[in-house]
């Protein structure tokens, strides 16, 4: 597998320790443009530590982050937002009283640019307005643009997650377990959404859904005890005697 | 775009019932009304200052009396010199309201923007501490400051001039107050419902969320925190004016929790609530304070009622619910 051009993302060596606990144990991978990477592990794996050290919420203690051939192990996480690191939560994390339109203008004033604007009345902002509708419209969720997240459905806000992510048009998007609490049918379409969203940035994914896993990823990487323990295609990872002991079980 | 709402409807009888009351007590010769009523907008304007902070970003200051305090000793610092010729810094004093006013601004600006640099990398309860303890500080520095007053306060022999108006004439200083008020008002309502506004707001609810869209809130509630010290410091120096006097008292913690008060009383967060909330406090006062001296004993009895039953205040109980279409 040689690479024909640098990778969006690169994690060298990445270390991080709880105590005695190493959640994250020596983690190189890496994102190519136009794959989906999967990330499956089972529970207290330290998917979510990774996650959290890719997007800047905490700092590794030693190793490099690379993004799209910069190096941002340093940079906090709003430094790290701002230069397209695009990511949706594993439980839902949205601006609770705001309608879902306004969740997704909040994402696109953010992008446009700073937020020190003291007058100009987002109400009356046709860009930021027309810009969420028609995001909303991608996803689905145009009939519910006024609704406030709060009161929006389980699966709603998981659609509206990723609107979000969306609207802050990402070099790459990190997506933490977007199929987490979705019916079968809402699975489905957003697998095919997902198909679709990766043609425009690749998107590295933390699943737990093995069908949705199976179904999109290009390439995945088996998380166990902070260290990874098979990466490779999905035939490769299926056939892994050593995954198949450690996670999927020997009905896989 | 936005509908007219009951609480537009509500706002709008709250604002002319405040400037229709003092000229009717005005014809009828009801001084004390008038000046009771320009205590009314003072205190509303301060709330709408720490409304900026508390009610759009949750920064619940308890500290916001230095701001109120520096004001206030700002225009009565100002005033002093003016009077007695002294210069201040190299600089003379000034008698003018619009000169004291910027002065004002400007002095509680620059500690909220010191306060804040130090007190927003707190939240919840030692947020709370700490913007008590530099409050405290201020407190106690001014009055141990004797060239100023001290414990005594500082008095304005003559009220200061605003061009064009009397200010020793009661309605007058009341017009001035209104106007201000209601600057103060178009201030806070523009600010809420701009971008800054809509990051504030988010930053309330959810401040992980917004930083991960590549919004740094430390940023966005600071120039917020500043921008409501401004305004309290604004509401100082006219009650200053008012009063004719600078008072330490208008820097203790008391302050800090009646402007507290003020909100949640009238309505967190809503336009018009520092204002109905003012009008209610000193409404209370004047009335069962003439009844018992026990008045703040019933006065704890209705904030318990507005906290247990009413999250949205007296605004809340009108006009319903906040909505973010």
């Amino acid at each position: 597998m040689a690479d024909r051009e640098t990778p969006v993302l690169e994690l060298n060596n990445l270390r991080k320790s709880f105590g005695a606990l190493k959640a994250t144990d020596d983690v190189s991978l890496t994102l190519r443009a136009g794959e989906v990477h999967a990330l499956i592990g089972p529970n207290g794996a330290g998917k979510s530590t990774l996650m959290a050290q890719i997007s800047g919420r905490t700092l590794p203690d030693a190793g490099r982050i690379r993004f799209q051939g910069r190096e941002i192990t340093r940079l906090n996480e709003v430094r790290r937002a701002q230069l397209g690191l695009g990511r949706s939560f594993q439980i839902s994390s949205l601006i609770p009283e705001y309608s879902a339109r306004r969740n997704v203008m909040l994402a696109l004033q953010a992008r446009q640019s700073h937020s020190f604007r003291f007058f100009k009345p987002t109400l009356w902002d046709r860009v930021l307005i027309e810009g969420a509708d028609d995001i909303l419209e991608r996803v689905g969720l145009r009939g519910r643009a006024s609704v406030p997240s709060a009161e929006l459905s389980h699966g709603e806000r998981r659609l509206l997650e990723i609107a979000v992510a969306l609207a802050l048009e990402p070099k790459c998007f990190l997506l933490d377990e977007p199929m987490a609490g979705m019916g079968a049918e809402g699975a489905g379409q957003l697998v095919s959404f997902l198909r679709e969203l990766k043609t425009q940035a690749p998107i590295l994914l933390v699943e737990h859904d093995m069908d949705a896993v199976f179904a999109l990823a290009d390439r995945l990487s088996v998380l166990v005890y902070g260290r990874i323990i098979a990466s490779g295609s999905v035939e490769e990872i299926r056939n892994d005697p050593q995954v198949r002991e450690a996670y999927l079980g020997d009905s896989a | 775009m936005p509908d007219f709402t009951k609480e537009h409807a509500l706002n709008a009888v709250i604002a002319l019932g405040l400037l229709v009351v003092p000229l009717w007590a005005y014809f009828a010769g009801e001084i004390f009304t008038i000046t009771l009523f320009t205590r009314i907008t003072i205190l509303a304007l301060a709330g709408v200052g720490l409304n900026i902070a508390l009610g759009l970003g949750g920064m619940v200051s308890f500290g916001h009396a230095v701001y109120f305090g520096a004001g206030g000793y700002a225009a009565g610092i100002l005033a002093q010199h003016a009077f007695n010729g002294a210069p201040l810094l190299g600089l003379s004093g000034s008698n003018q309201m619009l000169v004291i006013w910027l002065v004002a601004m400007a002095v509680s600006g620059l500690l909220a923007a010191v306060i804040g640099a130090f007190s927003l990398r707190t939240s919840g309860i030692f947020f709370i501490m700490i913007t008590l303890a530099f409050a405290q500080m201020f407190y106690y520095f001014a009055i141990s400051w004797p060239a100023y007053g001290g414990e005594d306060g500082l008095p304005i022999y003559v009220r200061n001039q605003f061009p064009g108006l009397n200010t020793m004439r009661p309605l007058e200083l009341f017009l001035i107050c209104w106007g201000v008020l209601m600057a103060g008002l178009a201030l806070f309502a523009t600010l809420r419902a701009s971008r800054f506004g809509a990051a504030l707001m988010a930053i309330r609810q959810n401040p992980d969320r917004v930083a991960s869209l590549g919004i740094n809130p430390f940023g966005i509630k600071l120039a917020a925190f500043v921008i409501s010290g401004m305004v309290t410091g604004l509401a100082g120096a006219l009650m200053a004016d008012l009063s004719r006097f600078a008072s330490p008292a208008g820097m203790a913690w008391t302050m800090s929790g009646e402007l507290i008060v003020i909100i949640i009383l009238g309505g967190t967060g809503r336009l018009f609530g520092p204002v109905v909330g003012a009008a209610f406090l000193v409404g209370f006062e004047v009335f069962f304070g003439g009844l018992t001296e026990h008045w703040k004993l019933w006065l704890g009895v209705v904030l318990l009622a507005a906290v247990l039953f009413g999250r949205g205040g007296i605004v809340g109980l009108i006009a319903g619910r906040e909505r973010f279409g």
